[in-house]
């Protein structure tokens, strides 16, 4: 009889993670679908791949922990607790989306859920997550503030006027800077002076981490230390973590001239989806038949959420002047 | 209502005193604005009323703070970030244009974002091109923001105290000349002005000038000249550009038949245009001349003074539009 692994963390938390990784993947797969058969308007910025940083940071947040979003967003939302019929119906600009069709796939937000809208400016919401960690501190819960942006924002100057003022102010902040590897089409070596951001962070004066981005786990671990610093006000930290997008900067980029076939084969040995559920197989927590259940279940889930957005209404035009002001 | 008389600055000072004593969620921040009392003192003695966690200086990085205002805005608060020259405001561009103006519609009206972003403008200092300019035309140009212009002490006390209130982003624009040099009336009993009213600032019969923040002074400096050669002018000062009045205007010009718009932006695409074209539209069978514009040369501020004074609309050129229009008026 083999030795069965100990979990690394509480079942119930694997599982969890597990099936919003799922969701992510099934979701971005699907919107693939959906824009290839001319059912929403515009592009879209997929996250395949990159499923295990959203989720092992956002699985170390508390339902009032704010975070911010970019233009590939659609993970972090799903890791926040967004739902993929708004979600969906959002993508094809039906008045059923988070947003009533306003925002579209590049800004998917529930703001209830603590989600500070999703940024076409890269960069641009760092501005937002420390101003959101201000507050947080000024109410003094323990609430902090993520900021979620890719290895091409870390070069914007707003990074480093807002970690500046985080950590002399000591705001409860965690910057999560997505390495993907490339800054749409160039890789990110091109673009970056010296050792990435993490080093940048530890000359701020805050801590700079790195982690394997496709390990939930891990990114689960460096996100709990970090955050828990911050709850109890030792101020903002970064965390780097590498992954990979497996599709293009777009869905209408094949992502294969600027990359090539051997660096994408080792990435999908490192695929964040397979490293979890072989976890929860070696750990005896899911069965192979409950792991072909829940990727069943989340797959209908998904498909079920494009047939009804696909029959939602568009949003009347009465509503273009709508939620301008307030 | 008794009333005393308080400089431009000395209102704004006392509009945020109050409105930081009113509401505990109001944060200023800034540089300079603590300790200091700001470099032109209109925060003066606030961070010694209400501590360094309301009144809060700021590392030299506009676009970090305001960014962060938004944040702040939209969990909860109303941050007031000071742009100590208004031609630093451009390095805030992206987070006032990209982020405050269109979190709520992008959001579908899931948040609001009350920012009162105060900025100053003008020229005439010989502070040079980077320390002159008068920007509020390009925020006017933007949805999703409101943009204040006021003239008075009484109109800037009332109009910030509303801006401080409003549950959207509101970008206030303080003429710098003003703050000292101009002195007023303000009630000692407290009043708002609401957003989208204009003013008559003198009444007249035979033109109207539009004119707005410090051109209003200008303006009513012409219509006093031009009513001792027997003209009547109205001054009419719209006090803020988002929402505009266009009624009131309108309505002037319907009156005396001639407008003439001034501003200390620059003149190409500027206020002065977006207002002819208001009033072209609203009083077009009642005009009895061209609309005249009077606005900054479109030139960098410069530097010397009679280069400078050239350059930013003065008396002068206010009475020669009138007389142009008043040349122009058709036979009745
Ligand atoms: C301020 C700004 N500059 C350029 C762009 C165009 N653009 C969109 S995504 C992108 C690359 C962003 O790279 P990164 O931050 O690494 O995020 P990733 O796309 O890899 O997730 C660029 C250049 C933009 N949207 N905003
Ligand atoms: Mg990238």
């Amino acid at each position: 009889m083999t030795e069965r692994r100990t979990p690394p963390l509480e079942p119930s938390l694997l599982i969890e993670m597990y099936r919003r990784m799922l969701t992510i993947r099934f979701f971005e797969e699907a919107v693939f679908e959906v824009y290839r058969r001319g059912w929403m308007p515009g592009l879209a910025h997929l996250s395949d791949g990159q499923e295990a940083t959203p989720v092992g940071v956002c699985m170390a947040l508390r339902p009032d922990d704010t975070i911010t979003s970019t233009h590939r967003g659609h993970g972090h939302i799903i890791a926040k607790g967004g739902q993929v019929e708004p979600m969906m119906a959002e993508v094809m600009g039906k008045v059923t989306g988070y947003c009533r069709g306003k925002g579209g796939e590049m800004h998917i937000a529930d703001v209830s859920l603590g989600i500070l809208g999703a940024n076409g400016i890269v960069g641009g919401g760092l501005g937002i997550a420390a101003g959101s960690a201000f507050t947080a501190k000024r109410e003094g819960k323990g609430r902090v503030s993520v900021a979620f942006f890719g290895d091409g924002a870390a070069n914007q100057g707003l990074w480093y006027e807002t970690a500046n003022i985080a950590v002399l102010w000591k705001l409860p902040l965690i910057y999560v800077c997505e390495n993907n590897q490339y800054t749409e089409f160039t890789h990110w070596k091109k673009l970056t002076a010296g050792e990435g951001l993490a080093v940048r962070a530890r000359a701020m004066g805050m801590p700079g981490i790195e982690v394997d981005g496709n390990d939930v786990v891990a990114v689960y671990q460096a996100a709990r230390e970090l955050v828990e610093r911050a709850r109890r006000g030792e101020g903002p930290a970064t965390l780097v973590c590498h992954t990979i997008r497996y599709g293009g900067h777009h869905v209408g980029d094949p992502g294969t001239a600027y990359r090539t076939k051997e660096e994408m084969e080792e990435w999908r040995k490192k695929d964040p989806i397979e490293r979890c559920e072989r976890l929860l197989l070696e750990t005896g927590i899911l069965s192979p038949q409950a792991i072909e259940a829940t990727r069943n279940e989340i797959y209908e889930r998904v498909q079920k959420a494009v047939e009804q957005a696909r029959q939602d209404p568009f949003p009347p035009v009465e509503e273009v002047y709508e939620h301008v002001y307030a | 209502m008794s009333t005393r008389e308080l400089t431009f600055a000395q209102a704004i000072r006392e509009a945020l005193d109050e409105e930081l004593a009113r509401d505990e969620r109001i944060v200023l921040f800034g540089e300079d604005i603590g300790a200091w009392g700001g470099v032109f003192r209109t925060t003066e003695g606030l961070y010694e009323k209400y501590g360094p966690d309301r009144v809060i200086d700021t590392p030299l990085s506009e676009e970090g703070y305001v960014g962060m205002a938004v944040g702040i805005a939209m969990t909860g608060m109303h941050p007031v970030p000071e742009i100590m020259f208004g031609d630093f405001i451009t390095l805030a561009m992206d987070q006032i244009v990209n982020q405050a103006a269109k979190m709520r519609y992008m959001t579908g009206g899931q948040v609001a974002v009350p920012i009162t972003i105060r900025a100053t403008m003008g020229g005439g200092r010989s502070s040079g091109a980077q320390h002159s300019q008068s920007w509020h035309a390009w925020f006017a140009h933007v949805p999703g923001l409101k943009v204040v212009v006021p003239s008075t002490p009484y109109d800037a006390k009332g109009l910030l105290k509303t801006a401080l209130r409003d549950p959207n982003p509101v970008v206030f624009f303080e003429d710098k000349v003003m703050y000292h040099k101009i002195k007023g009336p303000v009630p000692e009993e407290e009043y708002l002005i609401p957003f989208g009213v204009a003013d008559i600032k003198r009444e007249g019969k035979d033109v109207t000038i539009i004119a707005l923040s410090r051109m209003v002074h200008t303006a009513l400096a012409a219509a006093e000249r031009l009513a001792q050669e027997g003209i009547s002018a109205e001054v009419v000062d719209p006090r803020t550009l988002t929402p505009l009045d266009e009624e009131t205007l309108v309505q002037s010009v319907c009156k005396t038949g001639g407008a003439v718009i001034v501003d200390e932006g620059y003149t190409r695409f500027g206020i002065t245009a977006e207002l002819a074209a208001v009033i072209a539209k609203g009083a077009f069978d009642y005009l009895d001349a061209p609309i005249e514009r009077v606005g900054a040369f479109d030139v960098p501020i410069p530097f010397s003074p009679p280069l400078e004074f050239a350059t930013i609309p003065d008396e002068e050129r206010i009475v020669q539009a009138v007389y142009r229009i008043l040349e122009g008026r058709r036979p009745q």
